[in-house]
């Protein structure tokens, strides 16, 4: 058993700084990656939830059900449970079931759905006399879109993407206990399993110092857009 | 010209039906200022939103300058809706953008290059006195400020219809007087017709050509400003009006003339009436600067603050003394001002 007492946990020592770099790496590159990908698609799809919301069309209407429910199921299937369940996509999509790489579609299809939550909360706050106002100057769907909805929520969008991130960074530490790689995965095989707690405590200091420069940034840039 | 043949909207809710316009016609003429007032819920909003397609009328038929506005493509309403420009009384400007981004908007919308959208702007920024705050954020301003802003955003795509909903209900009365203000100079310098709601009769005042009253969804009444002033026909214009005018009660002031008149025989005897801004604007001594002949002495003067706390009114009691020709260009003088002039003769 791993009780050798609570000075192993700064036998610094015994860390492979190597490895322990190129996790942080695969760590920094599966949050990035996932974030930007996270972004887009939640956009998208909070989007077509905001458009789709109380429209008298029954076809529309019908798509705004089936949307919210992708989005429910996907947001509730607990994150390890998703990644084994997606095991087989993820097989299709990325050609293989180990490495960051492989992380992708489960940390997506979770998160994806989250944030796209937040992007129609944050559409719907956007000032409905300004959506009608650009209408009243001629605007189209997309010039409403891009011009206002998106620009007028950019601070909402900006917090909800942070908030996004950090999950994803507990995300992609949870898939590395299955092979995605990145630092909880080293945290598990080099730490856990080979008992070597100051592994698992340096692993764990640079996650959290990964999640506030995320934090940071996030509230750095949230200041930054809000004019109001 | 806008006209609005017996035009309805009944809103379906879950609560019922609610008529908020009922068997509407109007005319509105080609650059004219026509005012609609009544108080909330009366159905003015409804109404001219139904001119750039916010609103579809449920029944009747709306056309500008001839051609009908109620059954227009999508893409045939945008490009009609260029040429309407709305100032609203919350202003709704874009938080996100500076005050030139957001004259730049409606340009934007219709894909005009950079350097004229910024030359446009900016021309315009300065028209409506904001030439120096280009760079500010909407919540760096103060209210009139929003206000103007949102009148140079309307203005940007030449409209030539400008529709104000209750521009200045979110301002207090001297911002408001600024508004109005920036409104008449606007009317008299560029060529549009403009239509003003409101719920103070003020405003119609200061710049409408003519007027509707509008209750429950119907136009109670209609006609030229001055028509409605004098000889209001419903019991609702005639509280708008006396709202505006009243100085005080009859009985009051109808000794203190009659007093007045027997002190004073000679020349004019005139009761001037000051709203708002005027009351603290030099419009006597700039009409004696233009008729030096003139002799004026000021027999009595009060200001009073209207109960609804929405501005003041002044009353003046002079005697004029003078030429004919003087005199009536004295009282010209005071109209253009819009100071409302009673003249009372010797009997
Ligand atoms: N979208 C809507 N659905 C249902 N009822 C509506 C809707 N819009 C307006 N109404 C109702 O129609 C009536 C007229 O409203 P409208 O906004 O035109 O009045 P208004 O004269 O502009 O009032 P205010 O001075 O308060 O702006 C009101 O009874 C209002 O509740
Ligand atoms: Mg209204």
């Amino acid at each position: 058993m791993n009780n050798q007492g609570l000075s192993t946990y700064f036998k610094f020592s015994s860390v492979n700084w190597n490895n322990m770099w190129g996790a942080t790496w695969e760590t920094l590159w599966m949050t990035v990656v996932s974030v930007v990908l996270v972004a887009i698609f939640g956009i998208l799809l909070g989007l077509l939830l905001y458009e789709t919301t109380g429209s008298n069309n029954i076809v529309i209407r019908g798509l705004n059900t089936l949307v919210a429910l992708f989005v429910n199921v996907f947001r509730s299937i607990p994150f390890i449970i998703l990644i084994v369940l997606l095991l087989p996509v993820t097989q299709t999509l990325v050609g293989t079931q180990i490495g960051p790489k492989a992380a992708l579609p489960s940390l997506i299809f979770s998160a994806a759905p989250f944030y796209a939550r937040l992007v129609e909360l944050a559409f719907h706050e956007v000032d409905g006399g300004v959506v009608e106002a650009a209408e009243s100057m001629g605007a189209n769907k997309w010039q409403l879109i891009y011009k206002v909805l998106i620009p007028e929520s950019m601070p909402a969008l900006t917090s909800g993407i942070t908030v996004t991130a950090i999950s994803l960074i507990g995300y992609t530490a949870m898939a590395g206990a299955i092979g995605a790689g990145g630092l909880g995965q080293l945290a598990y095989t080099d730490g856990f399993q080979a008992y070597n707690n100051a592994i698992t405590f340096t692993a764990t200091i640079i996650i959290v110092v990964i999640v506030f420069i995320f934090q940071f940034l996030g509230d750095f840039a949230v200041r930054h857009l809000d004019k109001r | 010209m806008i006209e609005f043949k017996n035009v309805s909207k009944i809103y379906q809710t879950k609560s019922g039906t609610v008529p908020a316009v009922q068997n509407v016609s109007l005319k509105i003429n080609t650059d004219e200022v026509f005012g609609i007032i009544g108080f909330s819920g009366a159905g003015k909003s409804t109404l001219v939103r139904m001119m750039n397609g916010l609103e579809t009328p449920t029944s009747g038929e709306l056309s500008i300058n001839g051609k009908r506005n109620d059954n227009l493509s999508k893409k045939q309403l945008r490009e009609q809706r260029r040429k309407i420009g709305m100032i609203f009384q919350h202003f709704n400007l874009l938080w996100s953008r500076t005050v030139l981004e957001n004259i730049m908007f409606p340009l934007e919308l219709t894909g005009m290059s950079k350097s004229e959208r910024v030359k446009k702007a900016t021309h315009l920024a300065e028209l409506v006195g904001l030439g120096e705050r280009i760079n500010a954020y909407p919540s760096q301003l103060s209210g009139g400020q929003k206000q103007r802003v949102g009148i140079a955003r309307a203005l940007a795509n030449d409209p030539a219809i400008l529709i104000s909903d209750e521009a200045t209900s979110a301002l207090d009365p001297q911002t408001t007087d600024e508004v109005l203000d920036l409104l008449a100079r606007i009317k008299s310098k560029l060529k549009l017709t403009i239509v003003i709601i409101t719920h103070e009769m003020h405003v119609i005042r200061r710049l409408a050509d003519r007027v509707a009253v509008m209750e429950n969804g119907h136009v109670i009444e209609e006609g030229t400003v001055a028509k409605v002033f004098t000889r209001p026909e419903q019991e609702l214009t005639r509280k708008f009006v006396n709202t505006e005018t009243d100085t005080g009660p009859d009985e009051d002031v109808k000794p203190v003339i009659s007093e007045l008149l027997q002190k004073y025989p000679e020349g004019q005897l005139l009761q001037l009436k000051f709203h708002g801004d005027q009351v603290k604007m030099p419009i006597v001594s700039e009409m004696l600067h233009q008729f030096p002949d003139l002799q004026l002495s000021i027999l009595q003067g009060s200001v009073r603050q209207l109960q609804d706390g929405s501005g003041s009114i002044g009353s003046l009691f002079v005697q004029l003394v003078g030429n004919e020709k003087d005199i009536k260009g004295a009282l010209e003088f005071l109209r253009t001002m819009r100071v409302e002039t009673e003249v009372y003769k010797h009997e």
